[in-house]
């Protein structure tokens, strides 16, 4: 496997830098007192030059973010930085890495993005399963803090007590005032009118870190590697069906073939690569035919799915694209919070149908209505959850329609009983078909 | 430190104190042996100056907490796609034969509370399964004996 430039997880050598002192020794809080010797507009105008794009999913300009938060004068209100560590996407799993490995460079990005947009308040909203990753981050903070590296800034760990909804940004407003995770109505944006009705940006936990890269390297410099559309590196989360899962800092644009066989190992086994899902759950399915598309946001867009929050899981032949479609739905249906009624009704809709056509029970009809289903998910809720079910299940039936076809023609799976996501139940089945958490009496 | 105060500081953290209903749950939790009883989510509402009524109406929102008891040790397995691929489902099946519960109930010794969980944030390492909250990484069903046998009697 060639070697590949690290911003992130600089420095690390392959291990953890948990020590202040040997954070230090790699240039740690340089690129802090670089930032704070700037005014806050030339850090935002840094950010915007590096080309640095939102690692959570959605790929906003992280600088352009920065720059709708009104300046103190302008809305003389507190403004809090709110960091996005509610880490959930199904496929991703590289916001906890980071914050394991490089604890002390993702929370000098807080305090540079903190200056940037003249906040005082920062809150880091973990997920609450995330336990030994908040250990780490409540002492790396408190190091700092003894370091006096703080310099007057609040920094309050939240921890998140699971829900995946929180994941997205005003949920995850509601659930930090206290509230069920139910995402707002926008306008108006969280930069406006965010945290407690304040300026507030929200920011995910890899672009933080990379804030501390893009200061400590320069924007020209970080602007160098990846692509046009999409700058610098990105921490790629692989898993499923690969000889070597695990995240991998590469730089944007490297195909999919690289990153499953180079870097991946291939699939195991010598079976052969049937689908990818290139960006969490939420994105479209490709097929192996398309792994020479550049994992960047432009090329995956072209490709008709999309980067996402680069959760690569890879998929062999041995699995059941009707029984992918009804653990993805599941899940969606479980995580949906209920406010939008397409999105509550929809979700479990879509999964019914699924296992409609699994059981062999479906007819013609049915498909159509799946895709109907789907149609009238799009687009026409608060938030993406309820879309996020209804583009994978919809890019599984254009996909591998001949496989849901099949389904419907022979009244049964055509896998028998050997696809590999046979008899998975998602936890509300389980649960429900055992009754919810009862105490057994014999 | 009794659980108000604690709750308390918990408050101080934040520029509004219903922000501190998630901590001050999480807390009383624990100090409740690992579930929300009556009298847990009524001092939560009163150390934040909420209702009960409120503070069940975040609990039952958030899958981390509980309202009813649960076993001394609680086991989670991730059946998400990733560890699905990997043979989660195997691993549960696992767990249910050596604790002799079925998934989504607690043995009648009240030692274990066997469930099943979306995505825990770990699909490289699949599969993950999680012990009171500790992510045990890369289980397969041939390690389950091992692990029940570790966790006995603790």
């Amino acid at each position: 496997m060639a070697e590949y430039p690290q911003f992130v997880f600089a420095g690390t050598d392959g291990g953890a830098v948990t020590r202040i002192e040997d954070y230090e020794a790699v240039g740690g809080f340089a690129p802090l007192r670089k930032a704070r010797a700037m005014a806050p507009d030339d850090v935002i105008a840094e950010l915007e030059a590096s080309g640095l794009r939102g690692r959570g999913g959605a790929f906003f300009p992280t600088g352009r973010k920065w720059a709708f938060v009104p300046k103190p004068d302008q809305l003389p209100k507190p403004h809090y930085l709110v960091v996005n560590a509610d880490e959930s996407e199904p496929g991703t799993f590289k916001d906890r890495e980071i914050m394991l490995r490089v604890p002390f460079r993702f929370l000098e990005g807080c305090l540079i993005a903190a200056h940037a947009i003249s906040s005082q308040h920062v809150f880091v909203y973990i997920r609450g399963e995330y336990e030994q990753e908040f250990e780490v981050l409540r002492d790396s903070l408190e190091a700092m803090r003894k370091a006096d590296l703080l310099g007057g800034v609040t920094v309050v760990l939240h921890r998140g007590a699971g829900a995946y909804i929180c994941g997205e940004e005003t949920a995850l407003l509601e659930s930090l005032e206290g509230k069920r995770g139910q995402p707002r109505t926008k306008p108006p944006f969280p930069a406006i009118a965010g945290l407690y009705a304040a300026p507030t940006a929200v920011n995910n936990v890899e672009s933080i870190t990379t804030v501390t890269s893009v200061l400590e390297l320069g924007a020209a410099e970080y602007a160098k590697l990846g692509v046009e559309s999409s700058t610098g590196t990105r921490v790629f989360s692989l898993s499923g069906d690969v000889v070597s899962p695990g995240n991998y800092e590469l730089p944007h644009g490297i195909t999919l073939r690289e990153l499953i066989y180079d870097v991946g190992g291939g699939v195991p086994g010598g079976r052969e690569l049937k689908a990818i899902i290139p960006g969490g759950s939420s994105t479209s399915v490709l097929t192996e035919a398309e792994i020479d598309t550049p994992l960047d946001f432009t090329s995956l867009a072209q490709a008709g799915s999309s980067i996402g929050s680069a959760g690569v899981i890879i998929i062999d032949d041995r699995c059941c694209m009707v029984q992918l479609g009804i653990r993805v739905s599941q899940f969606y249906e479980h995580e949906s919070c209920g406010k939008c009624t397409p999105c509550r009704v929809g979700t479990r809709w879509l999964t019914q149908i699924l296992q409609k056509i699994e059981g062999g029970r479906a007819s013609q009809p049915d498909l159509d209505l799946l895709l109907s289903v789907c149609d009238r998910i799009l687009g026409k809720c608060l938030c993406p959850l309820g879309d996020s079910d209804a583009i994978a299940v919809l890019s599984y039936v254009d996909r591998f329609r001949d496989e849901y076809q099949a389904h419907i023609d022979l009244g049964r799976c055509p896998f028998d009983g050997e696809s590999s996501l046979e008899g998975v139940l998602a936890p509300s089945a389980m649960h429900e078909r055992h009754g919810n958490h009862r105490v057994v009496s014999a | 430190m009794s659980g108000d105060s604690q709750i308390q500081k918990l408050r101080k953290q934040y520029p509004e104190s219903t922000s501190a209903v998630l901590p001050a749950l999480r807390l009383a939790q624990e100090e409740h042996g690992g579930w929300l009883p009556p009298e847990a989510l009524r001092e939560v509402a009163d150390a934040l100056e909420l209702t009960p009524a409120y503070c069940v109406s975040i609990a039952s929102f958030y899958d981390q907490f509980r309202l009813e008891p649960m076993g001394r040790r609680v086991v989670e397995v991730c059946t998400n796609v990733s560890c699905a691929l990997a043979g989660a489902q195997q691993v549960v099946e696992a767990f249910e034969r050596e604790l002799g519960v079925d998934a989504g109930s607690t043995s009648v010794d009240g030692a274990f509370s066997l469930g099943t969980v979306e995505c825990l944030g770990g699909c490289g390492w699949a599969t993950v399964v999680a012990i009171d909250n500790r992510h045990r990484l890369r289980v397969q069903a041939a390690d389950v004996p091992g692990i029940v046998e570790e966790h006995r009697g603790g």
